[in-house]
């Protein structure tokens, strides 16, 4: 496309499908203790 | 849901829904605004109009433009409708009790007197106090048993310092090591320590053990001395930095943090972060203070407008570090595009008093460390379990879509809602929002997303 980049993303619909084992971090464990932001945990799904 | 925004040269296309980023010109970011409720011959003139100087913006040439915003639209990277919301609470239903993560406050108590304190020098409004080994046990075994099939489940030493109370550290460790295999579990064990106690004993242990170490440095000398003093009202800075090099240096490549908070008196908090890198600290975190809105330390509108452009210079700082090859590592700028959470985990909220909760020296169990002290937050104890299940519940329904403000934000996919226990201490409730957070949050988003448009343009 000539006026639009598209960026490589984890497509979040999709997700829906096998996500949502639990376990990944708990978001406000170990770094910032105030508050919670979920975007920069990796995910730990063995079976995705 | 779009949200649309210009930063550091970029424009950038967010469809929130998707989870999709699209880096893109003028002519076409002009284009995907008006695209939904506009038709094709309103925009094609009023962006051959406003781009009449420009000869390459022609009618075919935004007939292709329309087409391609049409081509993603259909194949679910534009304008995705947010039909999430009937699945935010299935999670934390099909999780059922399970809990996954403890905050173990093993010392009530603290070498340092820092006025900021939320956890008003380690006491948490009430009595100094260490954990015994007992009641450490008796909530790894609880942890143990309320995880159901979870293999990895999270530690955390916490304080006050932990490291006054050492030695349950270590035992309480010895005893994780020595019933997970049969547990079939996975422990993974964080310290959040001020430094003051660590020595080579101390280095050793948390390299082998911790899976991540949150040291906390504000940053500046003079910023760091003015709170984080000890009870003689003497600065810890000296004392502390060489200790923390050592831990990091030998630490071959393990997590750590280098984690400080920035207050009404330091607003310019990048000048901190970029000390810490020149002190050879690659990791860096640095919090807002959390407090009540009368404290002198509690940032003020005109504050939060000097953050969000000190989030701005920040990220431009790490693009530029990036390039030299000295890149640096801001907590809040990490977002892993690729290999990030699912969108269960993204609406779920951050599982305070689920998943997660905060356990006191003698047992008692709370949402979460920052609800430690509020008696009407107590959940239960380690040894009879959580008694409190309407608060437990009341937890259970925090997400995405519980706030109406978080509703209509194109940033909850990231911050899952928001923290309880900041709208608490804003509001009054759990259920309520804490205005300024968003803002910050919603800063520090936009400004990650940027550093990956930016590294994307220079591939
Ligand atoms: S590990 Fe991945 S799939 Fe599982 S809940 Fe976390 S983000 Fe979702
Ligand atoms: S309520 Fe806030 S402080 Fe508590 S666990 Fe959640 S994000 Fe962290």
């Amino acid at each position: 496309m000539k006026r639009i980049k598209t960026l490589k993303t984890r497509n979040l619909c999709e997700s829906a499908k096998k996500g949502g084992c639990g376990e990944c971090q708990t978001s406000c464990q170990s770094a910032c203790k105030t508050s919670c932001g979920v975007a920069n945990q990796k995910c730990e799904n063995v079976a995705k | 849901m779009v949200h649309q925004y210009k930063l550091n040269g970029y424009n950038i296309v967010l469809d929130s829904c998707s989870g999709s980023i699209h880096s893109v010109d003028d002519v076409a970011y002009d284009m995907i605004e008006m695209f939904e409720d506009h038709t094709w011959e309103e925009i094609v003139n009023e962006l051959l109009e406003k781009y009449k100087d420009r000869d390459d913006v022609t009618k075919t040439d935004l007939y292709e433009c329309y087409e391609d915003v049409l081509e993603l639209k259909e194949s679910g990277q534009l304008f995705t409708k947010d039909t999430y919301e009937d699945m935010a609470g299935t999670f934390k239903e099909r999780s059922g009790n399970v809990i996954k993560a403890l905050c173990l406050h093993v010392a009530h108590s603290c070498n340092l007197n820092c006025s900021y304190c939320f956890a008003s020098q380690g006491k948490y409004h009430g009595d100094r106090a260490l954990m015994s080994f007992e009641v450490g046990k008796r909530a790894l075994d609880f942890l143990v048993e309320n995880s159901g099939t979870r293999t990895n489940l999270e530690v955390d030493f916490f304080g006050g310092e932990p490291l006054m109370n050492f030695d349950v550290v270590k035992q309480l460790v010895a005893y994780a090591r020595s019933i997970e295999k049969d547990k079939h579990k996975n422990f993974r064990f964080t310290l959040t320590t001020n430094g003051m106690l660590i020595d080579d004993d101390v280095i050793e242990f948390a390299n082998k053990e911790m899976s991540n170490v949150v040291l906390s440095l504000d940053g500046r000398k003079e910023v760091h001395d003015r709170f984080r003093v000890d009870y003689a009202g003497k600065g810890s800075y000296d004392q502390i930095v060489p200790k923390f090099k050592k831990l990091v240096d030998a630490r071959g490549g393990k997590g750590y943090y280098m984690r400080g908070t920035f207050t009404h008196f330091n607003p310019d908090f990048t000048n901190d972060v970029f000390h810490m890198a020149d002190l050879g600290f690659t990791e860096l975190s640095m919090e807002p203070v959390v407090g009540k809105p009368e404290d002198e330390t509690t940032l003020t509108a005109e504050d939060i407008e000097i953050v969000k452009e000190q989030y701005e210079i920040l990220a431009k700082d790490m693009i530029r570090r990036k390039k030299e090859g000295k890149p640096i590592t801001f907590y809040h700028y990490m977002l892993d595009l690729e290999g990030g959470p699912c969108i269960y985990k993204r609406i779920s909220g951050c599982g305070v008093g689920t998943e997660y909760m905060a356990v006191t020296p003698w047992g008692d169990l709370y949402p979460c460390h920052q609800f430690v002290g509020e008696e009407s937050y107590k959940l239960g104890d380690v040894f009879n379990g959580v008694s409190n299940d309407a608060l437990r519940d009341e937890f259970r329904c925090c997400n995405a879509y519980s706030r109406k403000e978080c509703r209509d934000c194109w940033a909850k996919m990231y911050c899952s809602g928001g923290c309880a226990a900041n709208a608490f201490h804003a509001s009054g409730s759990i259920k309520g929002i804490y205005e300024p957070g968003c803002e910050l949050f919603k800063k520090r988003i936009e400004c990650a997303i940027m550093m990956h448009v930016s590294e994307n343009e220079d591939e």
